[in-house]
């Protein structure tokens, strides 16, 4: 066991596992964050906290890990190389730790001229792989990045994303094995609506014998209309919304439309459970934790394995 | 060479207000060549600047001249018999040239003409693009020969992110993935399995990062 979190048990224990995620306020209301977190509390493993996601300044991931943890559910931090340097993201990992949270998942994070505060220096001192590397580093040899001797042992399950939809297609199974090889023991995908490609991903990745080295959780996000639909295959950069999606969604009446979707992220997971590679799923019902529920007991998996 | 861009016109203007005798100043170096600070762009600014202020009843004076490198104190100094007699010298050199006079001649105002933009290159006329910023320590070799310091939005060295898309950053579809660039490159010339490895931390001691830079070479000195 590398940090003996929940979500590394439940994997290790060979359970197709489940995460959930939260975004964080704009503001300090701890009420909101417990508010979301009962909406997954027992139906996932762990719950990513974003940090300033999508360049959005929002309570800190630590922070509303923590309340997490009060809780009683188990966050994944999640940090962004875009908004601090080595120094911080050293201190902040061993402050988490400190804190009890157990996994984190490393990102470059999205650019922030899209963000709330455009204006801002980015800082980018280290990349996402650099990032997996320094926490494998101060986890295994309890060394800082400078090869110095940290006092304790920061234990830390480390995650990785993974977006096989963005270009060049042929080299995102190399940046997911370079992830791997950096650090990454677990890895969440990007939303996957695209399957074709996503099982020519995961071929690619099992013929690699990456499963073998990391755990590999397919990301779902169901979704909640057309409009959704349509503005994700526009819009987010890196998403890959094939037409037949929008299709089947304006296939039926509007009032129908979230059910559909929520329909369609049950059978993707169908299809997932069965799939060669694919150890687990994240479900990323953003803002829509209370319907997180009817996609896993939809999808057969609650109740959820005990492990310990 | 390093790239600007000229400031409008009113900005220049609201800058100067209020001082009577102006002397632009442009470079023959880079400016030049980027045409935004030399000979030629000295007489666009300066007329237009006698114009404006000449309709709005200020003193007409602006006076032109253009120096064959403002970054370099032996050039600078032809301007010794002359930079007390102005109340303001418009320098239209890179962000260097503003400075050097301003060290020079103590009791000088001295306002940039021009925005320094980047070091880069011209793509075509008229048309300029970054290519790198300075780092200290060139390693473009390792990205067939194109460096995703300056041209990666969030200078990954182990890209391209998930917002790579169509060949373009997740910033702007007008702005082009280097690291899509460095992949076709490094593809095309049988090289991509160099990208496999994990490139380590970049030491940016080198780098603005590490404070103001200045570079001695003892072989040259005096
Ligand atoms: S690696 Fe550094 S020196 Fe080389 S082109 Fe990029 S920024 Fe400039
Ligand atoms: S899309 Fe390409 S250039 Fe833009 S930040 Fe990502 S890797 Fe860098």
């Amino acid at each position: 066991m590398k940090a003996g979190s929940n979500l590394e048990k439940m994997l290790s224990a060979g359970h197709f596992a489940v995460t959930g995620e939260l975004g964080p306020p704009q503001g300090n209301n701890a009420e909101e964050v417990r508010h979301k977190a009962g909406f997954l509390k027992g139906i996932v493993e762990s719950v990513n906290i974003t940090d300033n996601q999508t360049a959005v300044v929002r309570m800190a991931s630590w922070a509303a890990c923590k309340i997490l943890i009060d809780e009683g559910l188990e966050p994944n931090y999640q940090m962004v190389c875009r908004d601090r340097n080595r120094l911080a993201l050293m201190a902040d990992i061993l402050g988490a730790t400190a804190l009890g949270i157990k996994n984190v998942l490393c990102l470059s994070g999205d650019h922030q001229r899209f963000g709330s505060h455009p204006e801002s220096k980015n800082v980018y001192d280290l990349d996402s792989v650099q990032l997996l590397a320094a926490f494998k580093k101060m986890r295994d040899e309890k060394k800082f990045l400078n090869d110095k001797d940290l006092d304790g042992s920061p234990e830390i399950f480390i995650g990785a994303a993974s977006n096989p939809f963005a270009d060049p297609f042929e080299f995102r199974v190399t940046r997911l094995a370079k992830k791997i090889a950096a650090g990454a023991d677990f890895v969440q995908t990007q939303c996957i609506y695209n399957m074709d490609k996503f099982r020519l991903f995961m071929k690619q990745a099992v013929d690699r014998g990456l499963h073998e080295k990391c755990y590999i959780l397919a990301g779902v996000t169901p979704m909640k209309s057309v409009g959704m639909a349509k503005y994700m295959a526009k819009f987010v950069p890196g998403m890959d919304v094939p037409e037949s999606v929008v299709k089947r969604l304006q296939s039926v009446d509007k009032k129908q439309q979230a059910a559909e979707g929520i329909k369609m992220a049950i059978e993707q997971i169908e299809e997932f459970k069965q799939m060669d590679g694919v150890a687990g799923v994240h479900v990323m019902a953003i803002e829509w934790e209370h319907r997180a529920k009817e996609i896993i007991e939809g999808a057969g998996l609650l109740p959820r394995p005990v492990v310990d | 060479m390093i790239v600007g861009d000229s400031k409008p016109l009113e900005e220049i203007l609201s800058m100067i207000e209020g001082r009577d005798k102006v002397l632009v100043l442009g470079c023959r170096g880079c400016v030049t060549v980027c045409n935004v600070g030399g000979e030629k762009e000295v007489g666009i600014l300066a007329s237009a600047l006698r114009i404006s202020r000449k309709k709005a009843g200020l003193p007409p004076t602006v006076e032109e001249m253009t120096l064959e490198r403002q970054c370099d104190p032996e050039y600078v100094e032809e301007l010794a018999d002359v930079a007390e007699k102005y109340d303001a010298i418009v320098s239209i050199a890179c962000g260097v040239g503003p400075q050097f006079v301003a060290e020079r001649f103590r009791d000088v105002a001295v306002f940039p003409g021009i925005n320094t933009t980047f070091i880069g290159g011209a793509l075509e006329h008229g048309v300029w693009a970054e290519r790198c910023q300075s780092c200290g320590n060139c390693l473009v070799h390792n990205f067939g020969g194109l460096c995703p310091i300056a041209r990666c939005s969030k200078s990954l060295m182990n890209g391209p992110c998930g917002g790579s898309a169509s060949g373009n950053c997740e910033i702007s579809p007008e702005v082009p993935c280097v690291w899509d660039q460095i992949v076709q490159k490094m593809s095309a010339m049988g090289r991509l399995q160099e990208l496999e490895q994990v490139w380590p931390n970049k030491n940016w001691l080198t780098a603005r990062d590490g404070g103001p830079r200045k570079r001695v070479r003892e072989d040259l000195k005096q």
